[in-house]
């Protein structure tokens, strides 16, 4: 059963864990999202939570899309995105907030890269450069297209665009999670640039040795308060 | 450059307030704090404040110190809470805001001049 939300990827910066070692996050913003279609076994043939983040202008979405929100007595969304087998009771039109998830728990984030455009066999495959000096005449090129048989074999690394794809990172730690303002502070980086459109989920491969990465001092400041 | 909003009330709650002003030059004592095992002790770290960098949370400060004959430098995050205090003994007087130079000089070259405090 899995865990999942939506949302946009704020931008890094750093925090004191628990133990004092200052580590690199990133802040994820998922303001509550909206349960828009429950998918079971029978009608669909899988069971999935439907969610929708961020609204749209109504000018930007079309009819179909305007309907589909009326369900959830909601505005149309911009990031829609299913979550499979999810866990819990929901009902359309159920707000799901980032409390979804602790401090402690790991997760999988998947976004879209960040584009590089057209580039070259070193950069994008990571192939060796040629030496630059010495007459070699060979500097940067992709090497050898194979034997001569009048085409190239598929597969040849070549080079071509880069990023602009769906990534997923694996075993994401959230050290931090701030219901007030809709926050989720991950450990380490996530694919895509800042405010791209990210989904976080459960992660797959629970590995019950991790340790629970937390922020510090934010137990203490919330108990101050209460 | 100035920070995302959000970010900056993210580490907000944890910037130290109990910082006192120190510049390149200033000679300062770190109290830094050791865990060893479950056992944690405070380690003195007196030396010249040879750089500092950065801003908010990511703001750290380089300290210098000549210890047995042998050049040392430790670097510390500004708001680290591993840090118990520090006491700034001596305002020095440079022209530079990062003083690698100190690093080729020895002995009585690289003795800095104290500050006249004008407050």
């Amino acid at each position: 059963m899995t865990k999942g939300i939506l949302g946009r990827k704020v931008g890094m910066t750093q925090v004191f864990t628990e133990t004092g070692e200052l580590i690199a996050v990133t802040a994820v913003e998922a303001t509550p999202n909206v349960v828009l279609q429950l998918k079971n076994a029978e009608t669909d043939g899988y069971s999935a939570v439907q969610l929708g983040y961020q609204d749209k202008r109504e000018v930007l979405s079309n009819k179909p899309e305007q309907g589909h929100a009326k369900k959830a007595n909601t505005t149309p969304k911009r990031y829609i995105r299913e979550i499979r087998d999810a866990e819990g009771e929901f009902n359309v039109g159920d707000e799901i907030k980032v409390d979804t998830f602790q401090a402690g728990d790991y997760v999988d984030v998947t976004g879209i890269t960040k584009g590089h455009g057209f580039q070259g066999a070193i950069k994008r495959l990571g192939q060796s450069r040629g030496p630059m000096a010495h007459g070699s005449r060979y500097h940067r090129r992709p090497g050898s297209m194979g034997a001569i048989i009048n085409r190239v074999f598929k597969g040849k690394l070549l080079p071509g665009r880069m990023g602009n794809n769906k990534r997923t990172m694996q075993n994401v730690a959230i050290v931090h999670v701030d219901v007030e303002n809709n926050l989720l502070l991950l450990k380490g980086n996530v694919p895509g640039a800042n405010k791209s459109l990210l989904t976080i989920k459960s992660t797959v491969k629970v590995n019950a040795k991790h340790p629970a990465i937390k922020m510090a001092g934010v137990e203490a400041a919330a108990a101050d308060e209460a | 450059m100035r920070q995302n909003k959000i970010l900056e009330n993210v580490t907000s709650s944890q910037l130290r307030s109990d910082i006192p002003d120190f510049r390149a030059g200033d000679t300062v004592k770190v109290y830094a704090r050791i865990v060893e095992g479950s056992r944690e002790r405070v380690q003195l770290f007196e030396g010249v404040v040879i750089k500092r960098k950065g801003a908010g949370i990511q703001a750290t400060y380089t300290v210098r110190k000549i210890s047995s004959g042998v050049g040392v430098e430790r670097t510390f995050p500004l708001h680290s809470p591993r840090v118990d205090k520090i006491e700034v003994t001596r305002h020095g007087r440079v022209r530079r805001a990062k003083l690698y130079y100190l690093r080729a000089l020895q002995g009585k070259a690289a003795r800095i001049q104290e500050r006249r405090r004008d407050v």
